[in-house]
């Protein structure tokens, strides 16, 4: 059996106020190791809020920023842990992030890949989109013993695009988790648990499990920034696409669930959608629509 | 009209009381919070809006930091004030009856002469002095000014600027009318006050509804249609309500857009607030 226990930290993120938060950080992760997690899951923009705008810049990190770094030394013989934040690069771009820290370092970051500018949102007036969509290999938890694990992590929209949890599970990922700061909106008695924004992420986050067999591990953040309510709601899905835990809806919370990734070989087995996925059909097809597009090919 | 056309009632702006009063109570206690304010600050009217804002700020921070003023006129009716001070009996927080007659007054009174003041003109002198004294109480009780306007009110530009639309923050300007009754009832607001009729209290026996010509429940729907679910006019009104009606809606949210925004500042430097210098309203200091 390769059993983790998973801590959902649903923390509220001051905004703009680094210095509060990471402290908030390493309290989440004394109570998440004292609590026996392999690894403690923040939300996106957990160290630095959500709505910045011009402030982006001034709160950016580098990923060798040693802010980062000593979180990163939290994790050495304690539970890993993702957090989020503004990574700054060497070319002056800005990027929403998602970093892996696990036995002391910064092992692997995620960068958004899909910046929702419609609507309330307004991310990529400020940031840059990511490039790259990569699976890694790690042990959760410096527990390598059981076996390494494939995670997956993706920042809020990322998941309402499916190709992008998609390449993950085929890249390897049997854990996919995604970071948010997803607003409330679309209050409803219609609506599941009342708020539209609730009732749809729960379809999408089961489905993402079932389609890619994968356990999922949402965080989503609470608290206010602007006129903005974040609706928390943290929860962990199966890869039968089956909510096994879930964290309550505006309230702060340290979600403990116990997964075992053995369930997602068995998953598989049992419905062997990512053995079947055509590659190169999707790539030939896909091919033909962007030449299409580009004037390249006849319609 | 669900009659006519055969399907069966549905209250599409039905919400989660429960859960709508848990965001309000977390919008509220953050804002509190990032301002570092002590106190927050309300204009109590004795009418449903600022009756609701009562209620959830203090399930939100407690009573004991909530300042309810009472700003009555002589046009104010008797029954305005009594309900208010129902609420801060029920309540228990700090009150404070500032009677705005005098300076009102007087302001007309130093009008040039012989110039008449229409209800309206008074009505908005009137928020505005009710704005006025909220500002320099908050600064007394180191507190916030919370803003009580509603949805529909702020849609139709049934409010005046730089008067009660006026705030630091407010918690309901997303709820329609029909939501905030609804709210209102479940977190136990007097029921005198939900059942009677809403009114600006401009001149005895005015209500809202009279002077506009609608009844709340037909208008959030309507508004809900253009605003909400974006459908133009003419499939609003295919839907069977009243085109004279949807029209006057129609135009109402047109001519008051300025009312929902701050003033345009003249770009010309390179960098211009409201243009290109975006920050958050409290930002801590990184340096």
């Amino acid at each position: 059996m390769r059993r983790r226990v998973l801590a959902l930290a649903q923390i509220a993120p001051v905004l703009g106020d680094l210095a509060q938060n990471l402290a908030l950080h390493e309290v989440k992760i004394a109570e998440s190791k004292a609590a026996g997690a392999d690894i403690v899951i923040f939300p996106e923009l957990s160290l630095t809020g959500y709505q910045l705008q011009d402030l982006a810049p001034e709160v950016a990190m580098r990923r060798t920023d040693p802010r980062l770094d000593s979180l990163a030394r939290l994790t050495s013989g304690g539970p890993s842990a993702v957090v989020s934040f503004v990574e700054s690069t060497e070319d002056h771009r800005l990027f929403a992030a998602a970093a892996l820290l696990e036995g002391g370092v910064v092992r692997h970051v995620a960068r958004k890949c899909y910046l929702p500018t419609y609507g309330l949102f307004d991310e990529r007036r400020f940031l840059a989109a990511g490039d790259a969509i990569r699976a890694t290999r790690a042990s959760l938890g410096g527990r390598s013993v059981q076996g390494d694990v494939g995670v997956g992590i993706g920042v809020c929209e990322d998941f309402w695009h499916p190709t992008l949890p998609a390449i993950l599970a085929q890249d390897g990922a049997e854990l996919l988790i995604n970071v948010a700061a997803g607003p409330a909106r679309g209050a409803s008695v219609d609506a599941d648990q009342g708020l539209g924004s609730a009732a749809s992420w729960g379809t999408l986050l089961r489905a993402t499990a079932a389609l890619t067999t994968s356990y999922v591990a949402f965080t989503n953040r609470v608290g206010v920034d602007e006129s903005l309510i974040f609706w928390g709601g943290s929860r962990v899905i199966g890869p039968d696409g089956v909510v096994i835990a879930e964290a309550p809806l505006f309230d702060e919370a340290l979600l403990l669930t116990e997964i075992d990734l053995d369930e997602v070989a068995r998953a598989r087995s049992a419905l062997p959608l990512l053995r079947d996925e055509r590659l190169e059909l999707t790539r030939r097809e896909f091919d033909r629509i962007i030449a299409t597009r580009a004037g390249l090919e006849e319609a | 009209m669900s009659g006519e056309s055969g399907k069966a009632w549905h209250d599409e702006l039905a919400i989660d009381p429960e859960m709508v009063s848990a965001m309000c109570r977390s919008f509220i206690s953050s804002h509190v919070a990032s301002t570092g304010a002590e106190r927050v600050v309300l204009g109590l009217s004795g009418g449903i809006d600022s009756a609701l804002v009562a209620y959830l700020t203090a399930t939100a921070i407690g009573a004991d930091r909530l300042v309810a003023v009472l700003m009555p006129t002589a046009a104010s009716s008797a029954s305005s004030k009594a309900d208010a001070e129902a609420i801060v009996r029920d309540l228990g927080c700090q009150s404070e009856l500032i009677s705005i007659e005098a300076p009102l007054a007087a302001l007309i009174e130093n009008l040039p002469t012989g110039e008449s003041v229409t209800p309206l003109r008074r009505g908005n002198m009137a928020a505005r002095l009710r704005m006025t004294t909220l500002y320099d109480r908050s600064a007394v009780h180191h507190g916030v000014v919370i803003g009580t306007g509603n949805k529909s009110e702020i849609l139709i530009g049934y409010s005046t600027i730089y008067g009660d639309a006026a705030s630091a923050f407010n918690p309901i300007g997303d709820l329609y009318k029909t939501q905030v009754r609804e709210l209102s009832r479940h977190l136990g607001v007097p029921t005198q006050i939900i059942e009677k009729a809403p009114s600006a209290d401009l001149w005895p026996g005015q209500t809202d509804e009279g002077e506009g010509g609608f009844d709340y429940p037909t208008l959030d729907r309507v508004l809900y249609r253009i605003v909400d679910r974006r459908l133009p006019v003419e499939d609003v009104i295919a839907e069977g309500f009243d085109r004279d009606f949807v029209v006057r809606v129609s135009e109402m949210i047109r001519r008051s857009e300025f009312k929902r925004q701050m003033p345009p500042i003249a770009k010309v430097g390179g960098r211009s607030s409201g243009s290109d210098y975006l920050y958050p309203r409290r930002r801590p200091n990184l340096d």
